[in-house]
């Protein structure tokens, strides 16, 4: 049976590649980083959970000393990508599709077609989708290969220039779900769900959906990210109250949830790549000019986002 | 029951407001939220340790990046430009709608670097769109124009946020699998993207709406001052 173990072998390679090509690059900061990050994929079932433990607080002194920096690998020229561009046309977009339409269309296959090859399933149980991902990733870069012949190590300088141009940033979103499961194991949702079941009226689903999508989208502005705003969401409202009390499904109040978040991205300085930055770029008088032809957007879409929770997680669920 | 558990939430709003290290906001949140729910520092770490572990697939969707390297080294972003100018010569709602649509579908199909404010709005979608509004409208009033180039980079944002989640492979859908697997409720990632759907089309046609409208504006000013000259 393929397992996440395979795809944790494929990702572990991957990162221990870019490790070795920040290391002949003189970055040590950026080599010891992804170097530890490979190390958690090839060996993290393996090593005990203090070691685990030990792997992240690693990571973490890194990226706080500031040690990771952004790398420029040899690449080609604009003038060269034009004349690519001109020369390859919107065939370019094909083998970026093959990703996708793998692993939809493999996940759709898988669970429709009766395939009884190997016992017990070929796929570990609901981990098909994101093994398919990795399977169209690796004929994605056949093809991208056998079709554009490019240097061999060109695929891995060109993924390390965008990785590191991600930083720790890369890993900040798997350490967002790791603090939510300490705070489930802390039972911070039991402790919010209690208290916030004393200030909304009870049987209110209504009312205590606007207060969750409220929640994500105010979190957001404050801190600026709606990955950070969703465990702290999901263990004080969202799990405790809409899923367990109320058996609301979980898929729309998690995804339409991080979307509400997203609506307060729209409206935050903080959020500063989007919102203050192009401002920047565009040379604008207002800093804040993004964000004010953004409100008209993000409030009805807000308004949007509670309804189909709504409607989605409860009406049509039950 | 002790309410203590509920600083370490304090903690990460706190720190992400004041741009600490988002990493260091992060582990420190989880080491007092541990602490102070009795764990000894020890057995934080191993929880913490066993919960990155546990949830290293959100981070593998990085793999993706040498497919997108390599097409970009063979001119991706280009390309995507020339598909953006092959609108040039529509007006500046027609424009920015077709772009919202494009950058919507490309973010849905894991494209998502394709567009972007310093390679694509910068260079290109705010010049056309501009040039669009004053073929059309005249030449625009300072506040005009900002809010033509302001209304460009929100449409970048618009179409990428609330295309991007359509994609199953993720980090925002892995991070809700993510939690919801430590609450115990087992969800797939294409369960969670396709309930991204229905919100994509709400914000394609609220912001086509007001794309829309900012063109109206537009039209109806340049009509009051043709009357202002004829006067």
């Amino acid at each position: 049976m393929i397992t996440y173990e395979w795809l944790y072998v494929l990702a572990g390679s991957f990162f221990a590649l870019w490790s070795i090509l920040s290391l002949r690059d003189q970055l040590y900061g950026n080599a010891a980083f992804w170097g530890i990050l490979s190390v958690s994929f090839f060996a993290g079932s393996y090593l005990s959970d203090l070691a685990n433990g030990i792997l992240v607080l690693a990571l973490v002194a890194i990226a706080g000393a500031g040690q990771l920096k952004r790398s420029a690998p040899e690449t080609t020229l604009n003038e060269e990508r034009e004349s690519f561009s001109e020369k390859f046309g919107n065939r370019l977009f094909v083998p970026a599709l093959i990703v996708p339409i793998t692993a939809v269309a493999g996940t759709l296959l898988y669970n429709y077609l009766p395939l009884s090859i190997v016992e017990g399933g070929l796929f570990e149980e609901r981990r098909e989708t994101l093994i398919l991902f990795g399977v169209g990733v690796v004929i994605a870069l056949i093809a991208a290969m056998v079709w554009l012949r490019p240097a061999a190590l060109a695929p891995a300088e060109e993924g390390r220039r965008l990785l590191d141009s991600i930083g720790w940033a890369a890993i900040l979103p798997q350490m967002l779900a790791a603090l939510g499961a300490v705070f489930a194991l802390a039972g911070v949702g039991d402790i919010i769900g209690d208290a916030a079941s004393g200030a909304i009226p009870e049987g209110s689903i209504f009312l205590t959906v606007v207060v969750f999508a409220l929640g994500m989208a105010l979190f957001t502005m404050i801190m600026g990210n709606a990955f950070a705003a969703f465990p702290v969401m999901a263990a004080a409202i969202g799990i405790p109250l809409l899923v367990e009390g109320y058996g609301g499904n979980p898929a729309v109040i998690g995804a339409v949830g991080m979307l509400a978040g997203f609506c307060g991205t729209l409206l935050t300085p903080m959020a500063a790549n989007f919102n203050i930055v192009p401002a920047a770029l565009l040379e604008l008088k207002d800093q804040n000019a993004v964000i004010r032809q953004q409100v008209g957007t993000a409030i009805p879409l807000w308004i949007c986002n509670v309804v189909i929770i709504y409607v989605g997680a409860f009406l049509l669920w039950n | 029951m002790s309410y203590w558990p509920l600083l370490g939430i304090a903690l990460v709003v706190i720190g992400f407001a004041l741009r600490f290290n988002p990493l260091m906001v992060v582990v420190g949140a989880a080491v007092a939220t541990g602490l102070l729910a009795g764990l000894d520092f020890v057995a934080v770490v191993e929880a913490l340790g066993k919960a990155f572990n546990d949830n290293r697939y959100i981070s593998v969707t990085w793999i993706i990046l040498p497919v997108i390297g390599i097409l970009e080294r063979h001119g991706l972003q280009q390309r995507a430009r020339s598909v953006i100018e092959s609108v040039r010569g529509a007006t500046m709602g027609k424009l920015l709608v077709i772009y919202l649509l494009f950058r919507q579908i490309t973010a849905a199909l894991g494209m998502k670097d394709i567009g972007g404010h310093p390679q694509a709005v910068r260079p290109l979608v705010a010049p056309i769109a501009e040039a669009a509004a004053e073929k059309s409208h005249g030449e625009l009033a300072d506040g005009d124009r900002e809010k033509v180039l302001a209304m460009s980079a929100a449409t970048d944002n618009v179409g990428l946020f609330f295309g991007e989640d359509i994609f199953f492979a993720i980090a925002s859908i892995l991070l809700i699998q993510g939690v919801f697997e430590s609450y115990g409720y087992p969800l797939t990632p294409l369960q969670l993207s396709v309930w991204a759907i229905p919100t994509a089309v709400c914000a394609f046609v609220i912001h086509s709406w007001r794309i829309t409208a900012l063109d109206r504006r537009l039209t109806r000013v340049r009509q009051v001052e043709d009357k202002e000259d004829a006067a």
